[in-house]
């Protein structure tokens, strides 16, 4: 019964976008669809197949996640760090947290220019800018979620004992967890947005620069092919996050579904 | 008349050898030396004057903004006292104190923590140990691996009075631990805190609206009012005789109730 139920919350989800997905196909070999507006499904799963067998696409995809994953943990870590002091030193939050909320409002895309007369269109201009876009939804949410930690909790730890240090790991930092998590997620959604963007603009390698490069020999299944890795990249790392949140949050009622509980 | 209740205490649920040792008369003396509080302007002590003999169970009664949150605090150290000396055992403390303890109106658990972890949040030796042997005297032994929020409202007041008692504090402050129970928890709860109070000797203070509680479970019920003392009773009932209705425990109920 529940099994049957399960598998049948799994599928549905997929019946329209695989209908979508036949008529797509067909109308593209029957020829509605112009090959250079939109080629068929089975056009771009062939550009997939040559690209891997020729070792191009794990090549730019490789060199992608490799900036994306740099620029967060070096941004990312950042905004971690700067939460945790600013959220635990209140001289710290005076000296820090007005300039930060100065810079957040820059919209970090706009500093490409500049990002591009310090590092030219070298690896350094790709790994600032998701560096940049990633620290800021990390540290508001890791200072957020450290201040409103439950201050009734911190008081009992205190009454039972818990040194700064303890205090700090067992009762503070957990529960800014759920809230730290949920800047991870946003900060995954800025790196791949930031990536392509920068990859798009200037770049000599990457899945941004595939689709760039394809667009000017009218390779409209590579470019499909480049939006559709982009897609299934920002898919995974939502899937790691959740998974993380998963893990992490166990004890959180709210992170239950009706399956697990069963 | 208390007299034959204590020696025959009910059957341990955990008789351990290490525990019998622990146990004998740990409960701590804590004297007031003229002690006032004041918030700004504000006196909110006026000048207390009082000693509570080692292992007494005491009861604090008093309207709300009497003063009662505040002397809590100033026993677990929370606060410090504006004037005047608290002297735990004879000894004048200030600052947070490892031999009392507090029991919250909530039970205030670390969700994150399962419940065995939750007990033994101050770790320690033998942490595991002692948390199981505590969590079998408030009866939750088979919980130790939940976590806190599969557990209803008394059975996560009675985590944290594990939690209270796994350090074998000599100072037990218990601020209206039992206000969001509802009537049945609540007597069973009574129940085990008289049960526990007598196996381990701590010194009870309980901070409670309820003057029918108080007279339940207390030696000596202390009327707050106007940052003083304004009534020191002794309950002079022996509990078994403390059933609803005893003519002696309502003409002392209604002497409380008319000085608070």
């Amino acid at each position: 019964m529940t099994r049957t139920k399960a598998l049948r919350r799994g599928l549905v989800p997929w019946l329209l976008p695989l209908a979508l997905l036949a008529v797509w196909e067909v109308a593209a070999k029957a020829g509605w669809l112009s090959a250079r507006v939109l080629p068929a499904p089975s056009d771009i799963a062939v550009a997939f197949w040559t690209t891997l067998k020729d070792g191009s696409l794990p090549h730019h995809v490789g060199i992608s996640a490799e900036r994306a994953v740099l620029g967060l943990v070096i941004g990312g870590g950042l905004g971690f760090a700067l939460g945790l002091i600013n959220g635990a030193l209140p001289l710290a939050e005076d000296i820090l947290d007005s300039s930060l909320q100065m810079l957040r409002n820059v919209p970090h895309l706009a500093i490409i220019p500049m990002v591009i007369l310090w590092f030219g269109i070298g690896e350094e201009a790709k790994v600032f800018l998701v560096a940049v876009g990633v620290l800021f939804p990390m540290y508001l949410n890791t200072f957020h979620g450290i201040r409103s930690v439950d201050r009734g909790l911190v008081e009992m730890g205190r009454v039972y004992g818990l040194g700064p240090v303890a205090l700090y790991l067992r009762v503070i930092l957990p529960g800014a967890l759920p809230a730290i998590l949920v800047g991870l997620r946003y900060a995954l959604g800025i790196m791949w947005l930031t990536l392509i963007v920068a990859e798009t603009i200037s770049a000599s390698s990457g899945i941004g620069y595939m689709t760039m490069n394809a667009r000017e020999f009218l390779q409209t299944d590579m470019v499909l092919l480049g939006i559709i890795v982009y897609a299934l990249l920002g898919k995974l790392a939502d899937i790691a996050s959740r998974w993380l949140e998963r893990r992490a949050l166990e004890w959180n009622p709210s992170f239950h579904t009706g399956l697990e509980a069963a | 008349m208390m007299v034959p209740l204590r020696a025959a205490p009910p059957p341990q649920v955990q008789p351990e050898v290490q525990d019998q040792a622990t146990v004998t008369g740990k409960g701590l003396e804590l004297a007031f030396d003229s002690v006032t509080k004041a918030f700004g302007d504000v006196g909110v002590l006026k000048g207390l004057d009082l000693v509570i003999p080692a292992g007494q169970f005491v009861a604090v009664v008093g309207r709300s903004g009497g003063g009662k949150t505040t002397l809590m605090r100033l026993i677990a150290g929370l606060d410090g006292p504006t004037s005047g000396t608290i002297r735990i055992n004879g000894t004048a403390r200030r600052g947070l104190q490892p031999d009392v303890r507090l029991l919250f109106q909530d039970a205030r658990l670390l969700p994150w923590q399962r419940v065995l972890s939750n007990v033994g949040i101050a770790r320690g030796p033998d942490w595991k140990e002692r948390a199981q042997a505590l969590l079998a005297e408030v009866g939750l032994a088979d919980r130790a691996g939940d976590w806190p929020y599969v557990l209803s409202g008394g059975q996560k007041q009675r985590v944290a009075l594990a939690r209270a008692l796994v350090t074998e504090p000599g100072i037990l402050l218990l601020d209206e631990p039992f206000g969001a129970l509802d009537a049945l928890t609540r007597a069973d709860m009574h129940r085990l805190l008289t049960r526990i109070w007598r196996q381990h000797g701590f010194t009870a203070i309980l901070i409670t609206h309820d003057v029918a509680e108080a007279v339940a479970l207390a030696d000596r019920v202390l009327v707050l009012r106007d940052g003083r003392v304004a009534e020191d009773i002794t309950v002079d009932i022996p509990r078994s005789a403390r059933v609803g209705g005893a003519p002696r425990l309502a003409e002392l109920e209604r002497r409380i109730l008319n000085s608070v």
